[in-house]
């Protein structure tokens, strides 16, 4: 690795995402600027169809801006690539091969060719550490969401990419098998650290995953405030039952609703009586 | 295990069985004269006639022939035009007025002209089962195709795909399933033509057996050339459902 802890890793400069309609110009993405550091967590929170996915696919390469910059390692992304692993909110696993093959996939091309032995070895380790070692020969229709899901992250994760981007990840899970994936997540973070920009619509998974929390407007998505998250790593279940961290996430609560508020009438709000 | 394998097996049986019973049934009702409908063991005497004196099995293979030459060549273009048609959205809106101009025309319309350019040879049956099952594999080929989520093809791209690794190890794999439905389509509608294709001057084949018997009459005869028609057709579709089975244990399926 060529840079040290804290350098700066992805950074949106200035970018913003318009589209030309009948109706007049639409704007998406309006004017956003910020960074990502190396090892940092940066969850980014906002209304439903802010714009927030949209920001994942520049940086992942999907799409570009049409104003502004959106930079990896100081230079401008042209396109997707290994390094910067994507875990998508409908998983994406491959349904025609089997939970090792889906791992090995990665591994298996050019750009991260690594010889038979070693393939394995790293196959098996992401089978233990997700809790899927017992499904390796099977097919993904016999997985549940949950652990397809564990295996998207295996499979990012075997081609050692130095960022991972999280488009809601968890979104389509059930609340206990998502607490128990932000978990997981934690833990594998913890053993093998990575910058990560996570994209959410849930308080609480923000401030207990993330170092910093981006809240962006309702549309056009502009960066509204950024939240520090003072509580280091590793972080355990025991952290949701602090007073700070419930307090952190009523304050980051009371920003994301604001915006809910503007993009809703306002008397949906107000008592029936 | 067996119990239910026994199940299977008289499940599989009961629809024929009806069939043969409803056959009588039309025979003893008397509602139909008894010389347009021959008896199912008059039919089967006939079959073993035909079998042992006429070269029953060379008409099989004559038209089973016919049919695989068609259906090979068909699928065999309807695969990368149908992918083309389906993967890019301009070739698309070029080919689709076309495509179903002349999947509508009927092939039988076209023997006329398909003697005209091609003569009464074993060609011009060729060009009429190939235009069958082109026509058919092809619009499911490109129904399927347009229908591939580019989130897989994302997926490879952000592992660090190539293009031509996305399509060997991607695009490949998720046509296989839209080939094989197409072939399936496709051997069914060109067993559907075969009789038609044979009505040019064929000597051999189940088509020109039907053809002769209904010149004399033989009513006897189409039935049996018409029941043939429906194992070998059945027995092929059988085949290619293994097939199918084998190559897609991976699809979430109810049942193969």
């Amino acid at each position: 690795m060529t840079s040290s802890p804290g350098a700066r890793r992805a950074r949106f400069d200035h970018v913003s995402l318009g589209f030309d309609t009948p109706g007049g110009r639409l704007t998406v993405i309006d004017d956003v600027s910020y960074d990502i550091d190396e090892g940092e967590f940066v969850a980014v929170i906002g209304p439903s169809g802010c714009g927030k996915t949209t920001m994942l696919n520049m940086l992942a390469g999907f799409q570009a801006p049409t104003s502004g910059r959106v930079l990896f390692d100081g230079v401008p992304v042209s396109g997707p690539g290994p390094e910067r692993g994507v875990i998508f909110q409908e998983y994406g696993v491959f349904p025609w091969l089997t939970v090792r093959d889906n791992i090995a996939f990665g591994l298996r091309l050019k750009a991260n060719r690594v010889p038979a032995a070693e393939r394995d070895e790293i196959c098996s380790h992401y089978l233990a550490l997700m809790g899927l070692s017992e499904f390796a020969d099977a097919y993904p229709k016999h997985l549940s969401g949950g652990m397809r899901q564990r295996l998207a992250i295996a499979r990012a994760y075997a081609v050692r990419p130095r960022f991972l981007l999280m488009d809601e990840p968890f979104g389509a899970l059930d609340a206990q098998t998502r607490i128990h994936m932000q978990n997981l997540l934690l833990h594998v973070l913890a053993a093998e650290r990575k910058s990560v920009m996570l994209i959410t619509h849930s308080v609480e998974e923000a401030v207990f995953l993330a170092s910093r929390v981006v809240v962006v407007t309702a549309r056009p998505a502009r960066v509204k405030d950024i939240v520090e998250v003072p509580f280091g790593y590793p972080r355990t279940e025991q952290l949701r039952e602090r007073r700070e961290f419930a307090e952190l996430r009523a304050h980051v609560g009371r920003l994301v609703m604001d915006e809910y508020k503007a993009t809703t009438p306002a008397q949906s709000f107000v008592p029936a009586d | 295990m067996r119990v239910r394998g026994l199940r299977t097996f008289v499940l599989r049986l009961a629809p024929w069985l009806c069939v043969l019973l409803l056959w009588y049934a039309v025979r003893l009702s008397g509602f139909v004269n008894d010389v347009l409908v021959p008896s199912p063991q008059q039919v089967g005497a006939r079959f073993i006639d035909l079998l042992l004196h006429h070269g029953l099995l060379y008409d099989i293979f004559a038209s089973a022939r016919r049919v695989f030459a068609g259906v090979a060549l068909g699928i065999a273009a309807a695969v990368p035009i149908g992918f083309l048609i389906g993967w890019y959205r301009p070739a698309r809106s070029f080919a689709d007025p076309l495509i179903n101009f002349f999947r509508a025309l009927p092939p039988i319309a076209l023997i006329p002209l398909v003697i005209v350019y091609f003569g009464v040879d074993e060609l011009a049956k060729l060009v009429i089962l190939f235009y069958a099952a082109f026509f058919s594999g092809v619009i499911v080929m490109y129904e399927g195709v347009s229908q591939i989520t580019p989130l897989y093809i994302r997926v490879a791209q952000t592992l660090g795909a190539s293009e031509l690794e996305t399509f060997l190890k991607v695009i490949i794999p998720l046509t296989v399933p839209h080939i094989l439905t197409a072939l399936r389509v496709a051997l069914g509608v060109t067993w559907a033509t075969l009789v038609a294709s044979e009505l040019i001057a064929a000597q051999r084949g189940l088509g020109a057996t039907i053809q002769n018997a209904s010149t004399y009459f033989l009513l006897d005869v189409i039935y049996v050339g018409i029941i043939c028609i429906g194992c070998v057709a059945l027995i092929m579709d059988t085949l290619l459902r293994r097939l199918s089975a084998w190559l897609l244990v991976w699809q979430d399926r109810a049942a193969a």
